[in-house]
């Protein structure tokens, strides 16, 4: 059951070929079995899985099933949960037990037809608040990547793809500020879509960066995400970035042709830096792409190489205005026997916050303390107006860019814990697509010594539709993304 | 740009940080080199560029101002360290 894709699984739960509960069962079995190795769990939820997993089978009996109703999925422990520990990763956050549900946890698992009735395994692990890009910050530990278990799954989303490409959920929620989604897609063979800026609901999704967080989901192929993407989307009144606007119809749009399709070629994306096994791959995706009745077309974006910099400048700045929250006082870590109010939020947030989270907090307050603020901040948020206008003139006269998602292959635990400027180039492809607002996804094109590469699409504002159609041609006309790791079988 | 160990304490105050004093020097070199990166900046010529804030062109929706939400100060200190009698507790202020 856990090789099946999300409409084989609705199929077969429709034929009754499986309960629901069977179905929910076979995972927590497998994440029982394998997880141990992996480390892609926080917290796992059995108990509930199955309460829900009998509310589908009920529902589907009677008839009142949503498309999804009775899927299997994990959370990224960065959405909150009524009723189950949502840490985000991080010490300060291990004690909480979130008092409502995300918007997207009650569109996606609220029974039909409130919501889609998929039925949660657990709370994937992750990055710190989300700040990494190997998922080796998280307060619980580094998860591993399931192709090779002594590199890094990628991060921030680490938890959630290692649980997807293991088999050990059919499909994941995960958040991308940077690349949090597309890099560790790409490192482990999966697709996974960054949807537009305010296409997906916010509430209930702890903050890091806020005019670059986006939900999203990764999945094994374009069909499974663009099946959880439409019911994850639309407008939500209680977060006020959400854009109140029809949501496209991601599923129907999978099949059409893509005959004519102008895909554009940024040169900057091919520059030094590439990995050559990753950039024979991708060249040979454009091939494919031109095969399939695509046009391709050099183009540039010359302010991207400035992407890296002008994001450790907003992100952090957002993120220290965003985790002053954490007070020690109305939730999260306390520290022991303060004598002050201020030493019970230094010491609160000095124990809960780990190394990475600090860093980038300090950057954040440093860059937006007197003397500093024009130099920094206003400039990176004028840099990024030239980013988000090297896309807009680039979409005028091609419909999708398409480049490498990351550098390279998987890395190996450990070789850039040191290194924070080495770790944080990793996202060098992705962070553009975030400070401009537009959707963007990561798909598999191949493998580089047994390990996965991903290739990166960019989109136009809300043209999520036309770059899940575009994905899925590609896999269907393609192998990559239904091989699995070995020991996962 | 270079921070001092001694920047990196003033920074840590002003973000409420307690940071071990070990720490301070790895950080003021991490930090120092997270902003000789971000020092890049500097070479684009941003003459005349509106800073950017937000991705989208949009404006803060309103709503009516009627109430939305219900009383749930139950739910949100069952949630907190230290609470009695419906208030939080904090180290004295006023003496």
């Amino acid at each position: 059951m856990h090789t099946l894709s999300i409409a084989e699984l609705a199929a077969g739960l429709r034929a009754r070929k499986f309960s629901a509960r069977e179905l929910a069962q076979t995972f927590l079995d497998r994440i029982a079995q394998h997880d141990g190795a992996l480390n892609s769990f926080i917290s796992v939820t059995a108990e509930q899985a199955l309460v829900q997993a009998d509310a589908a089978d009920a529902a589907l009996a009677a008839g009142t099933a949503a498309a999804l109703t009775g899927i299997p999925l994990a959370q990224k422990d960065i959405f909150c949960t009524q009723g189950v520990r949502t840490s985000c990763g991080s010490k300060m956050l291990d004690s909480f037990v979130a008092p409502y549900n995300a918007t997207i946890v009650d569109k996606l698992q609220a029974p039909s037809p409130q919501g889609a009735g998929m039925v949660m395994l657990g709370k994937a692990n992750m990055d710190e608040f989300a700040m990494g890009s190997s998922n080796e910050t998280s307060f619980y530990g580094p998860v591993k990547n399931p192709w090779d278990l002594e590199r890094v799954p990628g991060g921030s989303s680490g938890g959630s793809v290692a649980a997807v490409a293991a088999g050990l959920a059919p499909v994941a929620t995960a958040t991308d500020t940077g690349g949090s989604i597309r890099q560790p897609a790409s490192l482990t063979n999966l697709t996974g879509i960054k949807p537009t800026y305010g296409r997906v609901s916010r509430y209930g999704m702890i903050a890091f960066a806020s005019s670059l967080d986006q939900a999203g989901v990764v999945a094994r192929s374009a069909e499974d995400a663009a099946y959880v993407l439409q019911a994850m989307s639309g407008f939500d009144p209680r977060d006020s970035t959400s854009v109140d606007r029809p949501v496209d119809d991601y599923v129907a749009a999978l099949n059409g042709s893509i005959k004519g399709l102008k895909i554009g070629l940024p040169k900057e994306y091919f520059a030094e830096g590439l990995d050559p096994g990753a950039r024979t791959l991708i060249e040979a995706a454009i091939k494919q792409y031109e095969a399939l009745g695509a046009t391709v077309h050099d183009i540039s974006l010359p302010s991207s190489p400035l992407s890296v910099p002008t994001y450790y400048v907003v992100a952090p700045a957002e993120a220290s205005s965003n985790l002053a929250r954490f007070d020690g006082v109305r939730y999260g870590h306390r520290a022991e026997g303060a004598k002050t109010l201020e030493e019970l939020y230094k010491r609160s947030r000095g124990e809960g916050f780990g190394a990475e989270v600090q860093r980038r907090i300090m950057i954040g307050t440093y860059v937006l303390s007197h003397g500093y603020f024009d130099a920094y901040y206003l400039k990176a948020q004028k840099v990024r107006r030239l980013i988000y206008e090297d896309f807009k003139r680039a979409f005028e006269t091609v419909d999708l860019v398409l480049g490498p998602t990351a550098t390279g292959t998987a890395f190996k635990i450990g070789s850039k814990t040191d290194d924070p400027v080495a770790m944080y180039m990793n996202d060098i492809y992705t962070i553009a697509a975030n400070l401009a607002g537009i959707p963007a996804m990561s798909l598999p094109c191949g493998f580089v010594d047994g390990l996965p590469v991903g290739m990166q699409l960019m989109g136009n504002f809300f043209s999520e539709a036309r770059m899940l159609n575009a994905a899925h041609q590609y896999q269907l006309a393609t192998d990559f993304h239904k091989q699995s790791p070995k020991g996962f079988k | 740009m270079s921070l001092s160990p001694e920047q990196i304490r003033q920074v840590a105050q002003l973000a409420r940080l307690q940071l071990a004093p070990e720490q301070t020097e790895h950080y003021a070199v991490q930090i120092s080199n997270i902003l000789a990166m971000v020092d890049e900046l500097s070479r684009a010529d941003t003459e005349g560029v509106l800073p950017m804030a937000h991705p989208l062109d949009m404006v803060q929706r309103l709503r009516p101002d009627v109430v939305s939400e219900t009383n749930q100060r139950e739910a949100m200190q069952a949630i907190a360290p230290q609470v009695a009698d419906g208030v939080y507790l904090v180290p004295r202020v006023i003496e």
